[in-house]
């Protein structure tokens, strides 16, 4: 069982999802609960099956799809993707769990259990087309999540996420058969698996060329400066459910793509966009804080500060070092537990006051200190304070950064603390004060079934914060193999030098420095 | 006096002619069965029919196994051309029919489906088009098309409704306007090569190394637009939509699948030679024709208020990305072109399907057509299942994997990609986006507003158990086309390989 335990993690939901159709409604949410609960400990399992002294792809699995053409169901794992699979799992639980939604329980839970399949499919493919299948179906429930659960615009909101991204992934499309075409003039044969694209080294100019390609169908998907527009729409129609889904996971299907599929493929590229994608990262960052610091909306804040965040991720991917890649990686993991459980926190006073305006609320922290506390502590993590989760991400993100420019990193840097002030402000307008609005003065604080799903979450920002070893640690051997591939691919002497040889010592000294 | 001409039997091989000919006696068993007992059911004209494709299918197989053992087969004075392509698609004809013939089975009454001869002349047609591509002779290709496009005239007038008498003169007189092009692209070819056989014309135009070349264009120029015509390529295709909205739905899904195969084929004989001998011109004409097609359509298709039509655009802008397969040329490509429209025979089917479930026998106060978006609004609250299966289909003619025609479509732009048509291979991956938002827009309307009071005893209305089997293959067909794919590429790469394209 433990040799097919990814076929199991990627077609128990979907199966269960299909049969979920025979539940009740009034059972559903148990059932709901039930399968994403199995499907966790499934994925706890695959952790602790996982060697984490082992660099490359665990757990394979490999059957003839369309032999013809190349395409193979190819899956495996290494501690890249181990950590997100872990994660995707992690919040569905959370997201049924912690569900408040009473209108056609049983359509949305079906939804997110399909949802599901699609989530863990991406992360575990290892054959492009695959991955193409997976990142393309994610869009499907998404859209109907968005569309029939939403807000007012819901409509416009639903299909202009799918729009945007959908075009993004054919041009992303057009460029993995340009890659399968590559390999079948390289050796003969076609081939759609990553890995063995892996060996192939491509001219700097088809590189260039391939890497704009991904880069399109990633970008959006991201989203990055300046395709992002979708994403504030997307979040402030969403249900609350849909927004944690949405930032905890989905979005990180694009910043995993460029680390499994834009850096080894493209290492020159890479090089040679390295500038400007860090710029256009450093705008991500600035601007959207800006952005969020002018929203009225708690939610739109939540929103702008998580695309904020993603922009320190693709700085980390593009430091093409190991401090800064595996800190990218890491930030993932963390932006999602942060900015899943703010958007959570969200959806816990929209559920109460039907209202998402700041300027509604005040003083909420003598009404709810409960919630208070945890919101508070979850603010801090999104800000980076040290010791919680997001520290160890961002710091490791930007020591990755500063080894190829100091500038930028300092740029990026002050940004990220000055950012911080639209976080401190919207909690201060929210929570501190003296209540003025008499709706706010008998509302109850949050409840045992909103606890279960927010202090798990607490644990874990608080936890990896402070001891981020375990996960920090897989994380750097796969991202290690990958910059030697890198390095070794490289042909351009700026590659050659921007991109460090690890084949002399084994990279422990970044871990060492994080702590 | 003339000699006696003298021809044995057996070299004629007349069974080349054997799949036709068992269309055409079925189509006069089901004319002699009325002359004896008239007042039958329509229930004894769909399974006779089904069952003499049955038997045509089982002799294009046989022909299937002949031909990988021998190659092509010739017959009647070499008239008859058995390819690998000739078979494909005689086979994607008759099994594309096999399917849209037990639509007739509906639950409520139709007027055409009451004459023996609607049956009869469906069997007609089939002989018709499979005349058409089983021959590289130009007055048998014209013979076949017309018969083919007679009957079909017909039945699309015995739908008995004023939009449907409005169709069918339509149809005819721009199929007659075709015909003419026709004729005459077939004239000067014949002028210039004294052959009116399309590889006799290929060598005499290569002997002489395209002399006349001012004369093979003005030929050309007539044939692309008499198949312009036929495959409703931009600008020749205005009377689709109106066709397709005049006609019953079961017959617009016919009309999107069959007849284009076949004029396919026929393209694929006309056109490669030409493309392959590097007639720059007929190049450049195809490649615009190709974009202009892919892209107006779905332009259109944006607009639209009624679902057939926008599937009837929708269709236009599928035969105008499968018409890329004609313009790269390479094995791979026309490999694709077969693999797409197999896949998209089902996918448009279980649509088609799905419309033809819900027509109503009057427009209810209000309604502007006989499948307005609105009428399927909130679906998946009064009908999730139906609902379930309309989506599937849109999302798989949007091109979403794993659903059927995402695999044709990939097969396709990954053709253009190989051939070193990498602007193409863009346009067409663009236009699958653009054409997301239409096929989004019915899945808009499915899922996410709120049901419209009046239609949700509509949307099954006309359905019997044989109609939703139709829909359950189609959908199986869509779900699981990824296992399809593999074995249906080796077959078809064999044939199409093997036939020289």
């Amino acid at each position: 069982m433990i040799d097919h335990i990814l076929t199991l993690l990627i077609f128990f939901p979907a199966l269960a999802a299909m049969l979920g159709f025979v539940v009740t409604k009034d059972s559903m949410r148990a059932y709901g609960i039930a399968v994403a609960f199995i499907e966790f400990v499934l994925s706890l399992w695959l952790w602790y099956a996982y060697d984490p002294m082992i660099s490359g792809m665990q757990f394979m699995e490999s059957m003839p799809l369309i032999p013809a053409f190349g395409i193979n169901y190819l899956l495996g794992v290494d501690g890249i993707s181990l950590f997100i699979i872990i994660l995707s799992t992690f919040f569905t639980l959370i997201g049924i769990a912690s569900l408040t939604e009473t209108r056609r329980l049983k359509d949305l839970i079906i939804t997110l259990l399909f949802l599901e399949m699609t989530m863990v499919g991406v992360f575990a493919a290892l054959d492009a087309i695959v991955f193409y299948v997976f990142w393309e179906l994610s869009l499907v429930p998404m859209l109907y999540i968005i569309g029939a659960w939403g807000g007012p615009l819901r409509i416009y909101a639903s299909v202009k996420f799918f729009l945007y991204t959908f075009t993004g992934s054919l041009v992303m499309l057009v460029g993995m058969l340009f890659m399968a075409y590559f390999y079948y003039q390289a050796t003969g044969q076609w081939s759609f698996s990553i890995l063995e694209w892996y060996r192939l080294i491509l001219p700097e100019n088809f590189q260039l060329w391939l890497f704009a390609a991904f880069f399109l169908g990633f970008a959006i998907k991201v989203p990055m400066f300046p395709f992002h527009t979708w994403l504030p729409y997307a979040h402030g129609q969403a249900p609350t459910i849909g927004s944690v889904i949405l930032a905890a996971i989905l979005l990180k299907m694009g910043t995993y793509a460029f680390v499994r599929f834009s850096l080894p493929l493209f290492p020159d590229a890479s090089v040679f966009f390295m500038f400007p994608i860090a710029i256009i990262a450093i705008i991500m960052i600035i601007y959207t804080a800006m952005v969020a610091y002018a929203q009225e909306d708690i939610k739109q804040v939540v929103a702008y500060s998580s695309v904020s965040h993603m922009g320190v991720i693709i700085l980390g991917t593009f430091a093409l070092n190991v401090e800064g890649v595996s800190g990218s990686v890491f930030l993932m993991l963390a932006h999602g537990v942060v900015s899943g459980a703010l958007f959570l926190l969200v959806g816990v006073i929209y559920d109460r006051r039907h209202t998402k305006l700041m300027s509604e609320f005040g003083g909420l922290a003598t009404v709810m200190p409960r919630y208070a506390t945890i919101f508070g502590i979850m603010m801090m993590a999104s800000v980076g304070l040290p010791l919680t989760i997001n520290f160890v991400g961002e710091f490791l993100c930007l020591l990755g950064f500063y080894k190829q420019s100091h500038m930028l990193t300092l740029t990026a840097g002050v940004a990220i603390i000055v950012g911080a002030i639209y976080m401190l402000s919207a909690y201060k307008k929210m929570f501190f004060g003296t209540v003025t609005n008499e709706a706010n003065r008998n509302l109850k604080d949050i409840n045992r079934t909103e606890m279960l799903g927010l202090i798990p979450l607490v644990i874990v920002a608080i936890w990896l914060g402070i001891y981020p070893k375990p996960v920090l640690e897989p994380i750097n051997n796969s991202v290690e193999s990958v910059i030697q591939l890198m390095h070794d691919k490289a042909q351009t002497p700026e590659a050659k030098a921007r991109i460090p040889d690890l084949s002399g010592n084994n990279g422990t000294i970044s871990l060492q420095e994080a702590h | 006096m003339l000699e006696p001409i003298n021809v044995s039997i057996a070299s004629l091989n007349l069974a080349t002619l054997a799949p036709m000919v068992i269309a055409i006696v079925g189509a006069l068993t089901i004319l002699v069965i009325d002359m004896i007992k008239g007042g039958l059911n329509k229930t004894l004209y769909v399974m006779i029919s089904l069952l003499f494709l049955l038997l045509d299918l089982g002799a294009l197989v046989d022909f299937a196994g002949v031909f990988l053992k021998n190659g092509t087969v010739l017959g009647f004075f070499d008239v008859m051309l058995m390819d690998g392509i000739a078979i494909l698609s005689q086979i994607i004809i008759v099994v594309g029919s096999m399917l849209f013939i037990p639509l007739a089975l509906t639950s409520k009454r139709f007027h055409e489906y009451n004459y023996p001869e609607y049956f009869a002349l469906f069997l007609f047609m089939i002989a018709g088009f499979q005349f058409m591509v089983a021959t590289d002779n130009l007055i048998l290709i014209f013979v076949g098309l017309e018969t083919a496009s007679l009957a079909l005239y017909t039945l699309i007038a015995l739908h008995n409704r004023s939009k449907s008498f409005e169709a069918a003169v339509k149809y005819f007189t721009m199929g007659a306007l075709a015909a003419g092009f026709f004729a005459f692209g077939a004239m000067i070819l014949y002028a210039i090569s004294g052959s009116v056989e399309i590889n006799q014309i290929a060598t005499v135009l290569a002997e002489d190394h395209y002399r006349n070349i001012g004369y093979v264009l003005v030929s050309m120029a007539f044939m692309i637009a008499a198949f312009g015509f036929k495959l409703s390529m931009v600008p020749f295709h205005t009377w689709t939509p109106d066709v397709y909205e005049g006609s019953s739905a079961a017959l617009a899904g016919y009309m999107s699948i069959v007849p284009k195969i076949a004029a396919f084929v026929v393209a694929m004989r006309l056109f490669e030679f030409l493309v392959h001998s590097g007639v720059v011109w007929l190049q450049v004409i195809l490649y615009i024709g190709v974009v202009v097609t892919m892209t107006a359509s779905n332009i259109w298709a944006l607009v639209q208020s009624d679902v057939k039509r926008m599937l009837a655009y929708s269709s236009i802008s599928h035969a105008g990305f499968v018409m890329a397969a004609i313009l790269i040329g390479t094995t791979q490509s026309n490999t694709g072109l077969f693999l797409y429209w197999a896949l998209f025979s089902f996918t448009n089917l279980g649509a088609f399907t799905m419309l033809w479930v819900n027509r109503q026998k009057d427009l209810l106060p209000g309604q502007s057509s006989d499948h307005p978006y609105e009428k399927f609004s909130g679906m998946v609250k009064t009908m999730p299942m139906g609902a379930v299966m309309m989506a599937l289909f849109m999302l798989s003619l949007a091109g979403i994997p794993p659903f059927g025609l995402f695999w044709g479509k990939m097969y396709m732009i990954g053709s253009a990609v190989s051939a070193g048509y990498t602007v193409l291979a863009l346009i067409m991956a663009l236009n699958s986006a653009i054409a997301g938002y239409y096929y989004l827009k019915l899945i808009v309307f499915m899922f996410m507003k709120e049901p419209m009071v009046g239609y949700e005893k509509l949307y099954f209305m006309n359905a019997s158990l044989s109609l939703k089997t139709i829909i359950g293959i189609a959908a199986v067909g869509t779900i699981f086309a990824v296992f399809a794919v593999n074995p249906l590429l080796e077959v078809i790469t064999l044939f199409v390989y093997n036939s020289g394209y």
